[in-house]
C-alpha cells in the first residue's frame, strides 16, 4: 500500500476516495445495519478497506462478525427495507452506495461477482445447474444457448464435476453438497469478472478439489488481473492465497495488514486468540482445543469501548479503565499494518513474543 | 473423542469383515453391504437410464461412545451414507441395524421412537431451517414433535441451548435468513442436541465456524460424549478437525470405504494410496510456506462418475500404483493391521499384497513419469 492509501485508510471518514491506480475496490465507513423486533442490529459498523487489481483481500473473523453482510453490500444486495447501508463504495472509480440500482444490477457478473456462502439459496431449485450458468453467461454474452451451454459445460468441467456433459442438465437438489458450491463457482467464474468476493469458497470441498478451485481462482487473477476478495475460516487458506489480510469482529475491522505481518506478528488480542484456537496438522494434537473465552457479542448492545473488553485477557493493561469507555481506533503498529487495542506497542510486542507465540 | 478410550481398544476396532465378537464397547450401529441408487430418468416416459450409485456396498459398525469420523472426495457418498443410517433415506441394498433392531426399511410411523435417538446435523443448514418459523420455534420443535417437556419450560431450555453453541437471547424471535451462515450452523447443531440423542450423524458440524467458535463446539460435543455417552459419526473435509475429534476414521472412495482405522494409524501411516494422497494435500497456515508444497500429492486424472465406476479397484484409474489385478478384481475391505482395515492390492507402508503383480497400468506410469510428489 503507497503513503496516499494509508492515509485514505487511517480517517475512516475521510470523503475522498483518494486511492492509487492499482486499487480497484475502495470501501469507506460502511456501515449496515437492520431493524429488527429487538433492537438496531449493527451488522457492519464503519469497515474501510481497499482491494488491488490482481490481488487478493483476505478477510477473516469470528462467526457473525460482518464478513458477508459487507460484501452483500459491497455487491448492492440488501435490498430489504429493514437494511441500513451508509458509506461509500467505489468500484473502478464508480460509487455504488449512492448509485442507482439498476446501474449497481448491470455491474453484478461481469464488473463483479460473488460466489455465496449458502450455495443452494443463490440457485433456483426448479431450473437445472445448467440452464442457471447459461442464464447467468447470456447476460453479458450475445451467443446462442448452444454456444452458453457449450461454455457451462466447460465451466462445470474447470471446477471439476466429473462427466460434466451429463451432469449439467441436473437439478441442485441431486447435486452433493461440495458438486453445489462448484457449480456455484462456475457460475460466478463464467463472464470472467474483475472483482471477484468469494464467500468460503472451500467449505464444502475436499482438500484436492479445495486446491483446484484455489488454483482457478488464481487463473483468474493471472489472465484477467481480477482483484479478489476471499472470506474464509480456513486459516490455511488464506495463508496460501492472501496479500492483504483483514480481521474483523463485532462489525469492525480490528486489524489489518499485509497477510505475512498480521500472522507472524498479529497485534489484536482476538487475532492472538484466533491463532490459538487453531488444530492443526502439522503440529502434534493437544488433548482440548482452546477457544476463545465468552460469547460472541451482541450486536444490538455492543459492549462499550473496546468490543471485545469482555473476553480480552489484557483488558485491565491499558490505564484509566480506557478499555471500557474509549473505542480504540485502528492504528499503525507496522508498515501498513494497522491494529485498533488501547495496549501500547510495547505492550503486545512482549504479550505477543513471550506469553502467545512460544504457545503456537 | 479422548485418547484414552483409543488406547483401550486398540485390537479391537473395525472388525466388521471378520464378525466384531471381540469388541468390548457395545456396537450401536452396524452397517452391512450398503447401498444407495439414485435412478437417472430422461425423456418424456421418465424411462430409467442409469443410476448415480452414491453409496456402493458398505460395512462398518460404530461403537457406543466412540467418534466414527468419515473423510472422503466431494461426491463420494458420504452426506448419502449419513441420510442412510439416520434413516432419511432408504436404502436399496444392504442392512442397518440401530441397538440390534433392523431398521432399513421402517416405515415413516415405525421409526419415530427412533427419531428421538437418532439426529442429524445437516450439510446445508439453510435449506434444513424452516423460512417461515423463527430460531425459538425450530430449536423447540423437537420437544413438542415427541412430546417432552424440560425442567424449566421449553423456551428455558432453547434458551440454554442456543447459548451453549455461542448465540445470543436476541436471536430467539429472529428468522432463519437473518442469520450468518455459522449462526445457521450452529442452529442446526442446538435442535440436534436438544433431546439428548444416542446417535448424532454430523455431515460438516463445523465447516461454517471460525476456529475458535469450532473449538467451542468442539468441546462441547466432547462434553456431551463425556457426560451422557454420545456416539458420533462425523463428516468433515477438515482433516484437523477429523484427526481431533474421532477415535477411528473410515476413508470413503466413490461410494466405498476403502481404509478403515484407528485415528492415529491413519495419520502417521496410512495405507490406501488414496488416503496418503488425501492426508498430502491440507494446506499449512503459515505464508512463509507458501509455494511450497513439496509433499503434496496432487491426483491426475478425472475423477470417476458415480454413474458408472472403474472396474476393479475404483482408484485405479488414478493410482500410481495400479497393476493389471487392481483393474480386475475389486480388492476385498482386509484388517491388514490391527485396528487397520484396507482395500488395496498394493497398500503403502505395508508388505504388497499382490506381489507377483509387478506391471504397472500404463495410466499409472503416465502418473509416475510426472512426478507424483510435486
Ligand atoms: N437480515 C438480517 N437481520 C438482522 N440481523 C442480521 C441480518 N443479516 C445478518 N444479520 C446479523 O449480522 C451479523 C453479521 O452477519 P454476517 O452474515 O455478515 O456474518 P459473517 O461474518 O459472514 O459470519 P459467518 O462467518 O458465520 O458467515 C450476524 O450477527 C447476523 O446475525
Ligand atoms: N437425490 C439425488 N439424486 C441423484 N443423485 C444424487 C442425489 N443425491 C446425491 N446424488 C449423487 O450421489 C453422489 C454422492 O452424493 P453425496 O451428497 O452423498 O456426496 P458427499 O460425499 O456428501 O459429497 P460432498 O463432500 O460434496 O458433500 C453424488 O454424485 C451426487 O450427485
Ligand atoms: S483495547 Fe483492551 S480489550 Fe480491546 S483488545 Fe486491546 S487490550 Fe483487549
Ligand atoms: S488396489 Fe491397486 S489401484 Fe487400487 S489403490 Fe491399491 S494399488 Fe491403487
Ligand atoms: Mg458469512
Ligand atoms: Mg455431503
Amino acid at each position: 500500500m503507497s503513503k496516499l492509501d494509508k492515509a485514505a485508510l487511517g480517517e475512516p471518514d475521510s470523503t475522498a476516495p483518494s486511492v492509487p491506480d492499482d486499487v480497484f475496490l475502495s470501501v469507506r465507513d460502511l456501515r449496515i445495519h437492520f431493524d429488527t423486533d429487538d433492537g438496531l442490529v449493527k451488522s457492519v459498523d464503519g469497515v474501510s478497506f481497499d482491494v488491488r487489481k490482481g490481488k487478493t483481500l483476505g478477510i477473516v473473523g469470528e462467526s457473525g462478525s460482518g464478513k458477508s453482510v459487507t460484501s452483500l453490500g459491497v455487491m448492492g444486495l440488501h435490498r430489504s427495507a429493514r437494511a441500513k447501508v451508509s458509506g461509500e463504495v467505489w468500484l473502478d472509480g464508480q460509487e455504488l452506495i449512492g448509485a442507482d440500482p439498476d446501474v449497481v444490477r448491470r455491474l453484478r457478473g461481469r464488473k463483479m461477482a460473488m460466489i455465496f456462502q449458502d450455495p443452494l439459496s443463490a440457485m433456483h431449485p426448479y431450473y437445472s445447474v445448467g440452464h442457471q450458468i447459461v442464464e447467468a453467461y447470456r447476460v453479458h454474452h450475445d451467443v446462442s444457448k448452444k454456444a452458453a451451454k457449450q461454455r457451462a459445460i466447460e465451466m462445470l468441467d474447470r471446477v471439476g464435476i466429473p462427466e460434466p456433459a451429463k451432469r449439467v442438465d441436473g437439478y441442485p437438489h441431486e447435486f452433493s453438497g461440495g458438486m453445489r458450491q462448484r457449480a456455484m463457482i462456475a457460475m460466478s467464474l463464467v463472464n470472467n469478472p474483475e472483482l471477484l468476493i468469494a464467500d468460503e469458497p472451500t467449505t464444502a470441498l475436499d482438500v484436492t478439489v479445495q486446491a483446484q478451485i484455489l488454483d482457478l481462482i488464481r487463473d483468474l487473477q493471472k489472465e484477467f488481473g481480477s482483484a479478489v476478495i476471499m472470506i474464509t475460516h480456513d486459516l490455511g487458506v488464506v495463508a496460501e492465497m492472501a496479500d492483504d489480510l483483514l480481521v474483523m469482529y463485532g462489525g469492525r475491522c480490528v486489524e489489518r495488514g499485509p497477510a505475512e505481518d498480521v500472522f507472524s506478528e498479529p497485534r489484536h488480542p482476538y487475532t492472538w486468540g484466533l491463532l490459538g484456537s487453531m488444530p492443526r496438522l502439522d503440529r502434534e494434537e493437544t488433548d482440548r482445543l482452546i477457544p476463545i473465552k465468552g460469547a460472541p457479542p451482541s450486536l444490538i448492545n455492543l459492549p462499550s469501548g473496546c468490543a471485545f473488553h469482555p473476553r480480552c485477557p489484557y483488558a485491565d493493561i491499558p490505564k484509566d479503565n480506557v478499555t471500557r469507555t474509549v473505542r480504540p481506533e485502528l492504528t499503525e503498529v507496522g508498515g501498513s499494518h494497522w491494529a485498533a487495542c488501547h495496549m501500547t506497542q510495547e505492550q503486545r510486542e512482549r504479550i505477543w513474543t513471550e506469553e502467545i507465540a512460544p504457545k503456537l | 473423542m479422548s485418547d484414552d478410550k483409543t488406547v483401550s481398544t486398540p485390537d479391537t476396532s473395525g472388525s466388521t469383515l471378520t464378525q466384531g465378537t471381540t469388541s468390548d464397547g457395545e456396537v450401536l450401529l452396524k452397517v452391512t453391504g450398503l447401498q444407495k441408487h439414485f435412478p437417472i430418468r430422461k425423456g418424456l416416459l421418465q424411462r430409467q437410464t442409469g443410476a448415480v450409485r452414491a453409496v456402493d456396498g458398505i460395512d462398518f459398525e460404530v461403537r457406543k461412545g466412540e467418534t466414527l469420523g468419515v473423510v472422503g472426495e466431494s461426491g463420494c457418498g458420504k452426506s448419502t451414507m449419513g441420510r442412510l443410517i439416520t434413516r432419511l433415506l432408504e436404502p436399496t441394498g444392504g442392512q442397518v441395524e440401530f441397538e440390534g433392531q433392523d431398521i432399513t426399511h421402517l416405515k415413516t410411523g415405525e421409526l419415530r421412537p427412533m427419531r428421538r435417538d437418532v439426529q442429524m446435523i445437516f450439510q446445508d443448514p439453510y435449506s434444513s431451517l424452516n423460512p417461515r418459523h423463527t430460531i425459538g420455534t425450530i430449536v423447540g420443535a423437537p420437544f413438542r414433535l415427541q412430546g417432552v417437556n424440560p425442567e424449566g419450560g421449553v423456551k428455558k431450555e432453547v434458551q440454554r441451548l442456543l447459548s451453549v453453541v455461542g448465540l445470543n437471547p436476541e436471536h430467539y424471535n429472529r428468522y432463519p435468513h437473518e442469520f450468518s451462515g455459522g449462526q445457521r450452523q450452529r442452529i442446526g447443531i442446538a435442535r440436534a442436541l436438544a433431546l439428548n440423542p444416542k446417535l448424532v450423524v454430523a455431515d460438516e458440524p463445523v465447516s461454517a465456524l471460525d476456529v475458535s467458535i469450532q473449538a467451542q463446539v468442539v468441546n462441547l460435543l466432547d462434553d456431551l460424549q463425556e457426560e451422557l455417552g454420545l456416539t458420533y459419526v462425523i463428516i468433515a473435509h477438515d482433516l484437523s478437525v477429523v484427526r481431533h475429534v474421532s477415535d477411528r476414521i473410515a476413508v470413503m472412495y466413490l461410494g466405498k470405504i476403502v481404509e478403515l482405522a484407528d485415528r492415529d494409524k491413519l495419520y502417521k501411516s496410512p495405507m490406501h494410496p488414496y488416503s496418503k494422497a488425501l492426508l498430502s494435500a491440507v494446506p499449512i497456515p503459515d505464508p512463509k510456506r507458501r509455494g511450497v508444497k513439496s509433499e503434496r500429492i496432487l491426483l491426475k486424472g478425472d475423477v470417476p462418475s458415480p454413474i458408472a465406476p472403474p472396474s476393479g479397484c475404483r482408484f485405479h484409474t488414478r493410482c500410481w500404483k495400479a497393476t493389471e489385478i487392481c483393474k480386475t478384481t475389486e480388492p476385498p475391505l482386509k484388517e491388514l493391521r490391527a485396528g487397520q482395515q484396507v482395500a488395496c492390492h498394493h497398500p503403502e507402508n505395508f508388505e504388497d499384497q499382490q506381489p507377483q503383480d509387478t506391471k504397472l497400468l500404463s495410466s499409472a506410469k503416465e502418473i509416475v513419469s510426472e512426478p507424483v510428489e510435486k
